[in-house]
């Protein structure tokens, strides 16, 4: 019997993500504003969660900073700023508008321009395969002068 | 033996499809050979079924002599874990990745009568070289029949995260549907091979693809299913690179669905469907690729080895690098097909496919873009789920805005202003629903409610189509229930593929906007607020399991002081590998949920003990899977059509 509660005690290893009571702000809007960066700040360690999600220690240690910093009154960009200068571009999950980041940004929408471009191509040939050429207008001509009574 | 037996069956399955890859490219011009190559892929198939089932009593009789077995099998699992660790690692879900391909190879010969025997002979010589690489690397380099010299007493047992009824289906569908695309990829190279892409072809293609993009459609569903109640957290979709790896396929299965109506109804659009049909199953393996290399991180990290990831990434370089250049110098020769006006159906969906190949662009973009930024510069960035909001979910909303028009729409010269005119009571319903959102639902969000009004404006749309070919509301009774009754199987799968398609985004938006989250350390007979709902912490309980132990809650759920429901979430821990997890417990509201996870043991102030524990309100979470049902069951309906069915005669 006590080997099964060593067991269960062992279970019982941390798990808590943003959510957890214990570490919420007091006031319910700073509160809001700090889950919404924790969706945007990855969780270095992980494999691929934001801080909102994870329940790694070093989750728990930014999600404490970023909440200090709300609580401190930092703007959203400020907060982002700080953990850039930190951590590096990597720990943004959505990459900056910035030089480096300009083929991701723009390839979506370049992509979708070349696929409207080369249909308007394909239907300005239908238009010319469906036009006449002079010597067929002329011929058309001919052909309906000498039906005409 | 029995494993003996399967890894000769195995090898021999080996030779047999080098066999099969002469025999159906001969057999294209000696009529007489062709048979000995269908002869051939069946034997393939049943070669490798029979390592297949070998596997698979290995681990249903825990034989730890096999390192597979010893390494993801356990005792004390339920026997359905121990079959679905079958497919549970690297080694053997390639080798269900082998016996699926090899099993479309040999459906492909024995249901393919009314193909043109050259055409068949030369998919099945296409089929065969692709049974050749993948057989060779599960045989040379990943076999998973290969015996330990010292056998252990006892398996390392498989991931309890894994050990999940929506994961044990989830592997079997996700490949008949990834693998299902290598068919569509044969018939690409075949077609190329022999010069020509008509409308006959296409209509070859068709179901084939139908049922690889069902499959691969629940393989997802049931893949996010798994993520929403497993992980413990309700996200059930985090463009995560192996997510993202299922969905590129699936986005160009969906596009070649739609181009390959094009090339079978105007012979129009040839040249980029046989591209689609090679890029779909380039996207599979691609997939499989990025999965099992570990080039990228991810919450699904699965069964990674690099140095078997550089043999995949040859395989992938290989067939599809072969295939791309014969297209380069073939697809030039293709008849360039029927012309069309800017208003038109085919219009239609080729922006459709414009949309659907831009959104897959920008799923590889940014699955690879951090490999791509460190190899150029070394800098590392992240790529994570705002950048897909704002790129993939315009580009979306932009091809459903147009999906409606579609169907309303002429072949070669429509009236969009006419179609416009037929949605006009659509769009009305879905304003009205997008404004009734915004206005009744707080917190008040425009972009969500805009979303809302898209989904009904995708239901509104489809049906007006039915009533528009029905005729409804204008002619008299009969003749509509005659027009009804006879609208072809294919008409209604598309209909209820596409209604699904809104029904999803309605779930979608509502879940992820309206969600509501509480969490609270509670003592027994503790109390959390949810929204309109009371939760209290009734009794925990110590739970013993087949291969864990367990703490299961008991929470009563209460709406205004009548009860709603009981749910018992669980946090288990797995004696075999010292892995804890988190059962958690769902509670059915109409299509929302309550999800109710049970965290950690701690201590109130007082020194009772208390438990954390967090609950969602997921309003109309449900429509997420009901749609991709719905989009499943469209495509199944689809392909139930009499002129869909494979063994359709010669007559285009």
């Amino acid at each position: 019997m006590t080997g099964r509660l060593f067991l269960l005690l062992a279970a019982i290893f941390s798990l808590a993500a943003a959510s957890d009571p214990s570490e919420r702000l007091a006031d319910p809007a700073q509160e809001a504003r700090a889950r919404a960066l924790f969706s945007q700040v990855r969780c270095l360690v992980c494999q691929n969660e934001s801080i909102d999600d994870s329940t790694a220690e070093l989750a728990g240690d930014l999600r404490k900073v970023v909440r200090e910093q709300v609580a401190a009154g930092r703007s959203d960009t400020e907060v982002k700023t700080f953990l850039t200068a930190r951590y590096g571009e990597f720990v943004l999950l959505k990459p900056r508008f910035s030089l480096g980041n300009a083929a991701l940004w723009l390839v979506p929408f370049l992509a979708v321009l070349v696929g409207v471009g080369m249909l308007a191509t394909r239907w300005r040939r239908r238009e010319a395969t469906l036009a006449l050429t002079g010597d067929e207008e002329s011929r058309l001509a001919a052909l309906l002068d000498d039906e005409a009574p | 033996m029995i494993v003996e037996i399967g890894a000769f069956a195995l090898a021999l399955a080996l030779v047999l499809s080098l066999a099969q890859v002469g025999l159906g490219f001969a057999g294209a011009r000696r009529p007489m050979l062709a048979g000995a190559g269908e002869g051939a892929s069946v034997g393939v198939f049943l070669g490798v079924a029979l390592a297949f089932a070998a596997l698979v009593a290995a681990f249903a009789g825990s034989d730890f002599s096999v390192a597979n077995v010893a390494a993801n099998s356990h005792t004390a699992k339920p026997m359905l874990y121990k079959i679905a660790g079958a497919w549970g690692s690297h080694e053997g879900s390639m080798l269900l990745w082998c016996l699926i391909l090899t099993g479309f190879g040999a459906t492909v010969a024995v249901w393919g009568k009314g193909l043109p025997p050259s055409l068949k002979s030369r998919v099945l010589g296409v089929q065969g070289l692709l049974g050749v690489l993948f057989l060779a690397y599960t045989v040379f380099a990943s076999n998973p029949l290969a015996r330990l010299a010292n056998a252990p007493i006892e398996g390392r047992s498989l991931n309890p995260l894994l050990q999940d009824p929506a994961l044990a289906f989830h592997p079997p569908f996700l490949y008949l549907g990834y693998v299902g695309f290598s068919v569509v990829f044969s018939f690409g190279v075949a077609a190329l091979i022999e010069g020509r892409v008509d409308a006959a072809w296409a209509r070859w293609v068709r179901p084939w693809t139908l049922a690889a993009w069902s499959f691969l459609t629940v393989g997802i569903a049931l893949g996010s299913f798994w993520a929403y109640y497993e992980l413990g957290w309700g996200g059930w979709w985090f463009w995560d690179p192996v997510e993202n790896a299922s969905f590129m396929p699936w986005l160009i299965g969906a596009a070649l669905l739609h181009s390959a109506i094009v090339t079978e109804k105007r012979g129009a659009l040839s040249g980029w469907t046989v591209f689609l049909a090679l890029a779909a199953f380039t996207f599979s393996m691609l997939g499989a690729f990025l999965v099992r290399s570990g080039v990228l991180t991810s919450v699904h990290a699965f069964a990674v080895d690099p140095t078997r990831g550089v043999l995949l990434l040859s395989i992938l370089g290989v067939s599809a690098g072969a295939a791309f250049a014969l297209f380069a110098w073939r697809a030039p020769a293709l008849a360039p097909g029927g012309v069309f006006a800017p208003a038109s159906r085919e219009s239609l969906i080729v922006l459709n496919n414009i949309l659907l190949t831009a959104a897959t662009a920008t799923v590889l973009l940014g699955t690879l873009f951090p490999l791509i930024r460190e190899a150029i510069g070394g800098e590392t960035v992240s790529v994570g789920p705002p950048y897909f909001n704002l790129t993939f979910a315009p580009l979306m909303a932009l091809a459903m805005l147009a999906l409606p028009f579609g169907p309303l729409t002429a072949w070669k010269r429509g009236d969009i202003v006419a179609s416009a005119d037929r949605l006009k009571l659509a769009a009305a319903v879905a304003a009205l629903a997008g404004a009734t959102v915004f206005g009744v639902m707080s917190p008040r969000k425009a972009l969500a409610s805009a979303g809302i009004a898209l989904g009904v404006w995708l239901i509104a749309g489809v049906a007006a189509e039915i009533a528009e070919r029905t005729r409804a509301f204008r002619a008299p009774w009969p003749e509509v229930r005659r027009r009804l009754t006879g609208l072809p199987r294919g008409a209604w799968g598309m209909t209820l593929a596409h209604a699904g398609l809104g029904v999803f985004i309605l779930g979608a938006c509502f879940e992820t906007t309206w969600k509501v989250e509480s969490a609270q350390a509670l003592s027994l007979g503790g109390q959390l607020r949810l929204g309109a709902f009371e939760l209290t912490l009734k009794d925990v309980r110590t739970v013993d399991g087949p291969n864990y132990l367990a703490e299961r809650g008991e929470i009563s759920v209460t709406r205004d002081g009548k009860a709603v429901c009981t749910p018992r979430p669980e946090r288990r821990f797995y004696t075999a590998g010292r892995q804890s997890t988190s059962e958690v417990a769902l509670c059915n509201l109409g299509f929302s949920q309550i999800y109710v996870v049970l965290g950690e043991r701690r201590a109130t102030a007082a020194g009772q003990p208390a438990w954390l524990v967090r609950s969602y309100f997921n309003p109309w979470v449900q429509l997420i899977y009901l749609g991709p049902l719905m989009m499943t069951l469209g495509g199944l309906l689809s392909l139930s059509d009499r002129r869909l069915r494979f063994a359709v005669g010669k007559k285009a």
